[in-house]
């Protein structure tokens, strides 16, 4: 729809994905029905096609992620969509990407749980999943938007990111953020950046696929372009072939690691307000962070030292902006549609310096304002 | 054939890791020889595999290879093809592989009708994790996990293949190889989604706990049992019992899946473009 872009328009989050996957180039989805993500497929369905791209609804959870990876490797970026229990499905599949390096994309709209739970309200249960739901030692990055403009960018980031580290990145939404009508105004096409994966500088008789360069990632040629490789979720050795030898297990776990850990500062982003002096700082993400904008202002008219501190990637989790905080802060205050997951990090990285509470609900209802003041207030 | 060997074969990941007596070489054999009958590009073939002793095949192969996950060859493929459907694309799976983890994969691949051909190595047993039935063991068979025999019923792979929406279903065994390869020929060549059942014997997890001989016993064992689907057409349920029915079992038309997106995206692109005047 390019005649609508610079124009102002009444968007919903799962749309805004949609919109900044096809921005990024996504040309193939892979996907099952499930609440409240389906929009997403819905709309791919329609649009993908229209610029000469594929669209499948797979068997179900499993299969869909199967599909991407299988996309990717030949060549055409590839995302698909779900929520709760589909998530707990893509998790073998997820963990073959990380280690077969296939750049692809899941967005998970955070639904309640466990199980089926309230498959219609927000909650924000999936942030350790997100980080270690797929078995082994593995990196993980997940980007989580807090408005509909976010969800567009932080999709073709997501993207973006997948290709350029050769990973997958899961873009961890809830139901908050994915079902809202917001206004947006979608770049034009020439306005966003779009990052493809490496190119092996190298032919085929000297391509090693899993030899990285200098920065961990290695070159990818796709399927059917003349390098002939093996593709697989055992341990492998730089040519791809499995391997069982101690140390090019360790080496290929680390190398993995490093390839993200080594880039925390092109990864990790945050948004702060109101920190420079603040004593009280709040940190929430997701649909969360807006109702904690509110008590941070209604807190600070108040006359109240209050902050805000938005994790946008929440995995790698922004330790150093946190550390920082916690050489100046009494008190932080995690407000999270889980029981503290997030906290638990924070905690870590506090190291008893402040204080750290949390306001939690698993109901699957949004944590409100009213209930974040109400801590900051306990405090000061 | 050796020749066919050292051209499609990873010669320097050999010897592979089948125990002795296996058929699954002899399928690979048959495979290759298939390739090259068919006249592939090496570049432009993929070969998707699942899980299991079977699927180690897709490493010692000289194409675009995708070793995947247990069950989910198929679905993977499925990526593949539809992404590019210039490639040609093998998908090569085991008994449990195929029908029991992947059973669900299976039927919809088989359903879709996207062009590309399964090969089902059938040696009645899960080999890699050390003879635990299979939805292929026949009935009252021993396994590790069926120490008093096998009480469930197996699957007819071709019989569940045609049902599902195959459109091109054949069986051979690894003693009648030549057949085999034939059969794979054809299969590749049907357009549409084709599955091609090998039966295969393994002697060191299912032959040897069911007292059915080496590798070499077991091989005779094939020849002995099988039939033609000629001979099969005038033979009654009770004396089919037991018997493998070998050749072509089921062809039919039907529209191919990236064929009919190709449709699908010339008809959005034709409305896209109304839209937009």
């Amino acid at each position: 729809m390019s005649q609508l872009v610079n124009m102002a328009r009444l968007m919903q989050g799962n749309e805004a994905v949609a919109e900044g996957a096809l921005a990024a180039g996504i040309r193939f989805f892979a996907g099952y029905p499930i609440t409240p993500s389906t929009e997403v497929a819905e709309i791919l369905a329609e649009r993908l096609p229209e610029v000469g791209g594929k669209f499948i609804q797979m068997e179900d959870e499993i299969a869909s992620m199967a599909a991407i990876i299988g996309a990717s490797l030949a060549g055409v970026k590839s995302l698909t969509a779900t929520s709760g229990p589909g998530f707990s499905l893509k998790q073998e599949n997820l963990g073959y990407a990380t280690m077969a390096e296939v750049p692809c994309v899941v967005v998970n709209v955070q639904r309640s749980g466990p199980s089926t739970g309230i498959p219609t309200a927000p909650a924000q249960g999936d942030v350790m999943q997100a980080r270690w739901g797929t078995h082994g030692d593995h990196p993980a990055i997940a980007l989580c938007p807090a408005s509909v403009a976010e969800c567009f960018d932080l999709t073709v980031r997501a993207v973006n990111f997948a290709e350029k580290y050769r990973t997958p990145v899961i873009l961890l939404m809830d139901e908050v953020i994915g079902h809202m009508r917001e206004r947006v105004v979608l770049p034009p096409a020439d306005q966003v950046m779009v990052v493809d994966r490496k190119k092996p500088a190298v032919g085929p008789d000297r391509y090693y696929a899993y030899r990285p360069d200098e920065d961990g990632v290695p070159p990818m040629a796709n399927f059917g372009e003349g390098y002939r490789y093996h593709v697989t979720g055992l341990v492998h050795d730089e040519a791809g072939n499995p391997s069982t030898n101690p140390k090019i297990a360790e080496q290929l776990i680390y190398r993995l690691h490093n390839k993200i850990d080594s880039r925390l500062d092109e990864i990790v982003a945050v948004e702060e307000m109101e920190t420079a002096d603040a004593e009280v700082v709040v940190v929430a993400y997701g649909g969360v962070a807006r109702s904690a904008r509110r008590a941070v202002k209604e807190a600070r008219q108040a006359g109240l030292p209050v902050g805000l501190i938005r994790p946008i990637t929440i995995w790698p989790f922004p330790e150093q902006a946190i550390h920082q905080l916690a050489d100046r802060a009494k008190r932080f205050v995690v407000a999270e549609m889980n029981l503290g997951q997030l906290r638990g990090e924070v905690e870590r990285v506090v190291k008893g310096r402040a204080m750290v509470t949390g306001v939690n609900r698993v109901d699957g209802e949004l944590v409100t304002p009213a209930e974040i003041l109400a801590a900051i207030k306990e405090v000061g | 054939m050796q020749e066919h060997l050292e051209t499609y074969l990873r010669m320097e990941r050999l010897p592979h890791i089948w125990c002795p007596g296996c058929g699954n070489g002899i399928v690979l054999g048959s495979l290759v020889k298939a390739i090259h009958e068919l006249g592939y590009d090496q570049d432009k073939t993929v070969i998707v595999s699942g899980i299991g002793c079977s699927s180690r095949a897709a490493g010692y192969m000289d194409f675009n290879t995708l070793h995947t996950t247990h069950g989910r060859a198929l679905a993977f493929a499925t990526g593949v093809k539809l992404a590019k459907p210039e490639l040609k694309v093998f998908v090569l799976m085991g008994d449990g592989d195929a029908t029991a983890i992947g059973g669900n994969h299976f039927i919809h691949a088989a359903r879709r009708n996207m062009d590309m051909t399964a090969i089902i190595f059938n040696n009645n047993i899960y080999g890699m994790t050390g003879g635990q039935y299979s939805p292929l063991t026949p009935e009252d068979r021993r396994a590790t996990t069926a120490p008093y025999g096998t009480i469930e019923r197996n699957f007819d792979l071709a019989e569940l293949a045609k049902a599902a929406g195959a459109t091109y279903v054949a069986r051979s065994t690894t003693y009648h190889n030549s057949l085999l390869t034939r059969l794979m020929v054809a299969a590749a060549r049907h357009k549409g989604f084709s599955v091609v059942e090998a039966i295969t014997a393994c002697p060191v997890a299912y032959g040897r706990r069911n007292k059915l001989g080496d590798g070499a016993d077991m091989l005779l064992a094939q020849k002995e049992n099988a039939v033609t689907v000629k001979q099969a057409e005038s033979m009654g349920k009770d004396e089919l019992a037991g018997k493998i029915v070998i050749g072509e079992l089921y062809q039919a038309e039907a529209p191919e899946y990236t064929e009919l997106y190709q449709q699908i995206i010339q008809r959005a692109q034709a409305r896209a473009s109304k839209g937009c005047n």
